[in-house]
């Protein structure tokens, strides 16, 4: 084969390789999407965190506004240590709440901010005071069944 | 009954030795290889020559049977996604199965099967008709003419052959998903990129692929270096070359996931 048309035809082939590559980075992965914008990280402790994992999405009114960063157990509190990424374009108050919800019944977990009425807003490094952890499933069953029985000792012992 | 016993001992234990002896002989061979490809990349034509033979004519093979995996991932994924409700995780299913696993190990597979075995055929060919020894005889080096650019075709091309199989999955899976059954088609993008990260997902596997392309070509240049120089030993070396670099693919590709996926 000619040469010329050789190198035509391993033109053609690395560049849509190459564009092969582009499209998976660009528009299946989140390279550009997210990463690349500016963030400021926040603080918050949760009592149980589930299972919540780094990367998690951070809603708030049900739309993206972050991400998880970094998960840690803190020794002095016993409590779990989470950053939460905050996209730059969204300023939250600083009396802000944070939740640890789950998206469906069988979803994976996120946290959900809930904005507060403070004027001042939450700055790079700041804590949140106002958490709320996961619901653990075991510990609502235990409470339902402890209520019912309760409910039932109550129904036998009083008088007709 | 001893002597039985002794000589399916004996047997054993030359098979092992010849084994050894292979994995030596082709360590040697890759160093050899790696030692002397300095010359082939001031004279870059050859590689050309070698990525239009291993990547471009794998082309076609490669594009269909990753639109096809695709598409089987996206009626599959559908089916059982769908009996807990959860079909807008198909884009996830199919993103990540392929870009993770079925992209660098289905495309080195076939890359084994349609470029390793010419490969092996055509230097054991040459080999038996003696044209290595007639190089080595104008003092050319046939490990830096013949070999070398063969190695960095293959590797140069096997990565590209897995992002573009892993590529046409993705709108295999698409057209199934969205177009045909009718997945909402923007839940199915954001949540595939919301769950597969560059770094993560997309990079490992495109160095998934490259580990495969290396060891996929130094499998299929060394068998065939190494093949008798008679008819039935080019044949046997090819067989050689689709059988141990599938299952070489399949170990490395067990032994990279455990390394990257660890997830710790």
């Amino acid at each position: 084969m000619q040469r010329a048309t050789l190198d035509l035809w391993v033109g053609f082939f690395v560049a849509v390789g190459l564009a092969a590559l582009l499209f998976l980075a660009l528009k299946v992965g989140n390279m550009g999407a997210f990463d690349s914008a500016k963030t400021y990280e926040v603080k918050a402790s949760f009592e149980n965190i589930g299972g919540l994992k780094a990367r998690a999405p951070v809603k708030s009114a049900g739309v993206l506004v972050g991400r998880v960063g970094d998960i840690s157990f803190d020794t002095e509190t016993y409590e779990a240590s989470v950053t939460l990424k905050l996209d730059a374009r969204y300023p939250f108050p600083r009396d802000s709440s944070a939740s640890i919800m789950t998206s469906g019944l069988l979803g994976e977990q996120y946290v959900a901010l809930e904005a507060g009425g403070d004027e001042k807003m939450l700055a790079n490094g700041e804590r949140l005071k106002l958490t709320q952890g996961a619901v653990v499933l075991e510990n609502l069953i235990g409470q339902f069944l402890y209520n019912k029985a309760e409910g039932e000792g109550k129904a036998e012992n009083s008088p007709q | 009954m001893i002597n039985g016993l002794l000589n399916g001992v004996r047997r054993l234990g030359h098979r092992v030795v010849d084994m050894l002896w292979r994995m030596g002989v082709s360590t040697r061979f890759f160093l050899l290889l790696l030692l002397h490809s300095g010359q082939c990349f001031r004279r870059f034509h050859l590689i050309i020559r070698e990525v239009f033979s291993t990547g471009v004519l794998s082309l076609i093979i490669i594009l269909v049977s990753g639109l096809f995996v695709g598409m089987v991932l996206g009626l599959q994924g559908y089916e059982t996604l769908q009996t807990y409700g959860s079909e807008e995780a198909l884009g996830i299913l199919v993103a990540l199965s392929l870009v993770r696993e079925l992209g660098p190990v289905v495309a080195a597979l076939l890359f084994a099967s349609r470029a390793g075995s010419a490969i092996t055929a055509e230097i054991g060919l040459m080999k038996a008709t003696e044209q290595l020894a007639a190089m080595e005889m104008m003092a050319v080096n046939p490990i830096a003419r013949v070999v070398a650019p063969r190695f960095w075709g293959g590797v140069i091309s096997m990565p590209l052959l897995a992002a573009l199989f892993s590529a046409m999955g993705i709108l295999g899976g698409w057209l199934v998903g969205v177009v045909l059954i009718g997945v909402d088609e923007g839940s199915f993008w954001s949540q595939m990129r919301a769950a597969v990260d560059f770094k993560e997902d997309i990079l490992n596997g495109v160095i998934k692929s490259f580990v495969f392309g290396v060891a996929v070509t130094t499998i299929a240049l060394f068998e065939g270096y190494d093949a008798p120089p008679t008819a039935e030993g080019v044949s046997r070396a090819t067989t050689r070359t689709v059988v141990t670099s599938s299952l070489a693919i399949l170990g490395l590709d067990f032994i990279l996931t455990a390394f990257m996926f660890s997830g710790v």
